[in-house]
């Protein structure tokens, strides 16, 4: 047997959210995607492929699915931070008219303001809130600790029983303790941090479940049906093959909806009880307590350059807190190279809840602490911020990517502004830089069909975020079958088309992109047999395109696309294909410009314009990208000027669990975005979801800096922030 | 009964000159900085709120609930609708749960995001923050409307070639938004593009696409196409 050859790859996998970087061992087949330029599909502007049912309201989302007979779930969540349940009576719930299943096992000790303590699923969604009302729980109230300040104080009551505090050892390379003595460096230290924010997907979390016998289907928003899938089996103690899990469209994850979640479990238990189909959506207030938020994190920080501007010597203790999980810790130092590092991290137990992996999780943290910093040392050098970077960073792409960014963003008019100028409002510039994984991983099974009358189907158990999934697959296929992609219908978000990972860590596109163009290559390869038989040419000849399969051979002998397939018999072609990690690359730059104004009077913050460059691989539909990045920078700006979760430390409650108070821009803060694809000639599909809302923060707070002449050292950069930086209050 | 019906939630850009957002910045602003002074006022005043909703919803002693049903004729999409209805159900909520239109939204049921914005007489409201009953004798139009057939609106064609829609969650609020701007104006400027929308929100960050895409449906609507 001829040994299969094989080769070591590094690639990122994400597992509930949580990405990490591994050397895999892969099998190297040949492959490749070709030139973009002979293109007509991939690389282009394709408008989504459900475009049109988005617009319509035809696109049913699981908030929109209406089962008949189905019930309406309702959850009842702990009013206490942290409580023991001496009893819960839901007689009185049970008697209600309507109501057709309780549980109220699902805690003795709720940890946070909202966690899960019974739920009722009823005829009408009003009836299920009644009911909640009727339900009776003897609580003991509990110490609790909500701010990580307070938790870290060694008479802080205890979240867990054992220490709030854990990590704290340190990671270490070089001589960091005499590189900051050396005489020929600048040392600048400062505290920064991030609060922790919400994802405020706008459809919530929730589910639609039925059961058939012993059978259920599920449909959920989801960023991983098959992970609903195998955590719905595993706590109903079912087998997974008899758990179906359709998400056709969902309105929008950001890293939390991973998995069946609590919701998911009670509403198969509720349907089972009740014996009819229910459906358990989250509301507002739910979303904001309960489904998890990017962690917030503090940093310490001491970094040192030579007096020309070479990093030398990082130092950081951060301190962050995922609630009552863990993984808050972020990358530091981000991006730079520096010879000398230590870091320390801790986690901080809360009673907040658990945290949930959050677009690009501890990136937008890592950056805006490690750019407020380079910004910082920067300006103590007396160097321009941007030619600090370009010595510091060795990175091939960014290298570019900054030249380009500071020409569109006009970086020579920097020194005209800045605190200096004189008026109320001032203008400054800001820049800063992401690194993203990106790469893929092996398991996506798509399946490409072509029947006899031409029709063709591809069909994978993936899922579209909102991302482009979908359309991405159909255009693979038709470009190597030379088809319309409307001529390709792309079946995705149903655990009964073949398995596919995941969507988190930006690994989709690399992970479904290769093992759909695999499939088609294996369907074209069949395809051309036929073909080339009937047209008695060498299969080499045989061109698919334009909807026609033509033997150039010099007989130019053509049929159209249909008269092909008729020549297929009864069963068609039906094949699968499996990844290959020759179509997949990894590891995205990228760096942003941003342009503010500052109002000096008002402390108002205005985002003029954000120049978002961006290394995105090879490009599979250029529209669907530029809009990742637009979305990026969107996210960004709220991070950078608006959002926040905040706590009551007397009650341990939220204190803006809805989307009034939680702010996020709305059209009239949107800044001019250019966003710019770098075209990266590797000729391989990466990930790109994430980092385009990595450096946004960090470059917005780097421009009011420049602008206002004062570092704001913990986002939100708000107008009580900037008075106070000013001295103004 | 009619000035009951003025009383109507107003859509944000139907407000003269203080756009919904910018009113729920400050707001937001006062909140954040008085949570630090004390978050306990907040609070107390929160609970008394809810207190109130709830009391309003389930009658003395919080154990009966009045119940029962009311015959609602809602006029949608150019027919009419008899639903027997609780006469606390949404607007939103009949739309939805009772004639099966889900391309109207349900985000935040408390008028904050925009998501179920629906035309009522021609003039965006929040369908959350409309009961049913309420809306009787109004036109109302949803999403639903506004392609014929699989011919889209320019406005619908306009969001899909721009890519002006990722999840597409917000899309329909977004699109009631501005028809009922292009409705009575049939060239806004871009300003007036923003304001219309400057009540529904967009997690995903699809803003300056939306912004686009009104702009060049303008153009299309011009142009006869
Ligand atoms: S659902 Fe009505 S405004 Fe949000
Ligand atoms: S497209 Fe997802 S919220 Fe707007």
């Amino acid at each position: 047997m001829p040994q299969q050859k094989t080769k070591r790859i590094k690639t990122t996998i994400t597992v509930n959210g949580e990405t990490r970087e591994v050397e895999i061992e892969v099998p190297d087949i040949e492959a490749a995607w070709g030139d973009p330029k002979n293109m007509r599909w991939l690389g282009k502007r394709i408008p989504r492929v459900e475009g049109a049912d988005k617009v319509t309201g035809r696109a049913k989302y699981t908030y929109d699915i209406q089962l008949p007979g189905m019930l309406y779930a309702k959850i009842l969540r702990s009013p206490y931070p942290h409580a023991r349940i001496r009893s819960i009576d839901a007689s009185r719930a049970e008697k209600l008219p309507g109501v057709k299943a309780v549980i109220t096992d699902l805690t003795r000790e709720p940890k946070y303001v909202g966690e899960e303590i019974a739920a009722v699923a009823a005829v009408s969604e009003q009836v299920a809130r009644d009911a909640l009302h009727l339900i009776q729980v003897e609580y003991e109230p509990l110490p609790f600790v909500v701010t990580p300040e307070t938790a870290r104080e060694p008479s802080a009551p205890r979240v867990h029983g054992g220490q709030n505090v854990s990590g704290g050892n340190p990671r270490e390379r070089g001589d960091v303790d005499s590189a900051f003595r050396r005489s020929d460096v600048v040392v600048h230290e400062a505290t920064y941090s991030v609060p922790a924010r919400s994802h405020c997907c706008l459809e919530p979390h929730g589910l639609v479940c039925q059961w058939q016998g012993d059978k259920l289907i599920a449909w959920a928003s989801t960023q991983g049906i098959f992970s609903v899938r195998d955590e719905l089996a595993g706590a109903l103690g079912i087998p997974a093959s008899n758990v179906r899990v359709i998400c056709e469209h969902m309105g929008g994850g950001f890293g939390s909806k991973f998995g069946a979640r609590a919701e998911g479990v009670i509403c198969a238990r509720l349907a089972k009880m009740a014996g009819a189909p229910v459906k358990l959506m989250l509301d507002r207030e739910e979303e904001q307590l309960a489904t998890g938020y990017g962690p917030g994190v503090t940093a310490k920080v001491k970094i040192a350059a030579t007096r020309d501007g070479q990093l030398v010597a990082w130092e950081s203790e951060t301190y962050g807190t995922g609630g009552i999980g863990g993984g808050a810790n972020i990358p530091l130092p981000y991006i730079y190279p520096v010879p000398n590092v230590r870091t320390r991290h801790y986690d901080i137990a809360t009673n907040i809840g658990a945290s949930a992996a959050l677009r690009a999780p501890g990136h937008p943290q890592a950056s805006f602490i490690m750019e407020s910093a380079m910004d910082d040392l920067a300006h103590r050098l007396g160097m321009d911020p941007l030619e600090f970077r370009l010595k510091n960073d060795p990175n091939p792409v960014r290298q570019a990517e900054y030249r380009l960014g500071a020409e569109r963003i006009g970086w020579n008019r920097r020194s005209q502004m800045g605190a200096r100028v004189p008026g109320a409002i001032k203008r400054g510039l800001g820049v800063a830089s992401a690194i993203w994984g990106g790469g893929g991983g092996a398991g996506s099974r798509p399946t490409v069909r072509i029947e006899p009358d031409g029709s063709v189907e591809v069909r994978l158990g993936t899922q579209d975020l909102g991302t482009g999934t979908r359309t991405y697959v159909a255009a693979i296929v038709a470009e190597e079958l030379g088809l319309h992609i409307r001529q390709v219908k792309a079946l995705i978000g149903d655990t009964d088309y073949g398995y596919s990972g995941a969507s988190g860590g930006s690994t989709t596109t690399a992970s479904v992109a290769p093992a759909v163009k695999m499939a088609a290559m294996a369907a074209r390869e069949r395809l051309v047999a036929v073909v080339s038989q009937h047209l008695q040419a060498n299969p080499a000849d045989i061109v698919l395109a334009d909807g026609k399969v033509t033997a150039r051979n010099g007989s130019e002998k053509s049929l159209t696309w249909k008269q092909a397939c008729a020549l297929l018999g009864k069963e068609g072609i039906e094949v699968q294909g499996e990844w290959n990690a020759n179509l997949q690359g990894s590891g995205v730059a990228g760096c942003q410009f941003a342009e503010v104004e500052v109002d000096t009077e008002t402390g108002k913050v205005r985002v003029i314009k954000i120049v978002a460059v961006q290394d995105c691989g090879l490009v599979m539909n250029r529209l669907g990208v530029e809009s990742q990045i637009y979305g990026g920078v969107t996210q960004g700006l709220a991070m950078a000027l608006y959002e926040q979760r905040l706590f009551d430390e007397q009650t341990g409650r939220m204190l803006n669990a809805n989307l009034e108070e939680y702010k996020l821009p709305g059209p009239l803060d949107m800044p001019d975005i250019e966003a710019i694809v770098y075209d990266n000639p590797t000729g391989k599909v990466s990930g790109m979801g994430e980092p385009p809302v990595i450096p946004t923060a960090a470059a917005i707070g780097n421009a009011v800096f420049h602008a206002i002449g004062k570092r704001i050292h913990s986002l939100p950069i708000t107008p009580a922030k900037v008075l106070e930086a000013l001295g103004k209050v | 009964m009619d000035d009951e019906r003025e009383k109507l939630p107003q859509h944000p850009s139907q407000e003269v000159d203080t756009s919904r957002r910018q009113f729920l910045r400050n707001l937001g602003v006062t909140a954040a900085i008085a949570s630090l002074l004390s978050s306990g006022a907040i609070l107390e005043e929160r609970r008394a709120k809810r207190a109130q909703a709830q009391t309003s919803q389930t009658p003395p002693g919080g154990e009966t609930t009045l119940r029962g049903t009311v015959a609602v004729t809602l006029q949608v999409n150019g027919k009419q609708h008899t639903l027997q209805l609780e006469p606390r159900v949404t607007l939103l909520d009949a739309l939805r749960d009772h004639l099966g239109l889900t391309g109207t939204k349900r985000v935040c049921d408390r008028g904050s995001c925009g998501a179920c914005t629906v035309l009522l007489d021609g003039k965006p409201v929040y369908s959350c923050s409309v009961l049913a009953v309420d809306a009787q004798g109004k036109k109302i139009e949803t999403v639903e409307s506004l392609a014929q057939g699989e011919q889209l609106h320019p406005l619908q064609q306009a969001f899909v070639e721009h890519d002006a829609l990722m999840c597409g969650f917000c899309t329909p609020g977004f699109i009631m938004s501005l028809k009922a701007l292009l409705d009575k104006t049939s060239q806004p400027t871009p300003q007036q593009v923003k304001e219309a929308c400057a009540g529904n929100i967009c997690r995903c960050g699809t803003y300056n696409r939306i912004f686009e895409a009104a702009l060049s449906a303008v153009q299309s609507m011009r142009r006869g196409g």
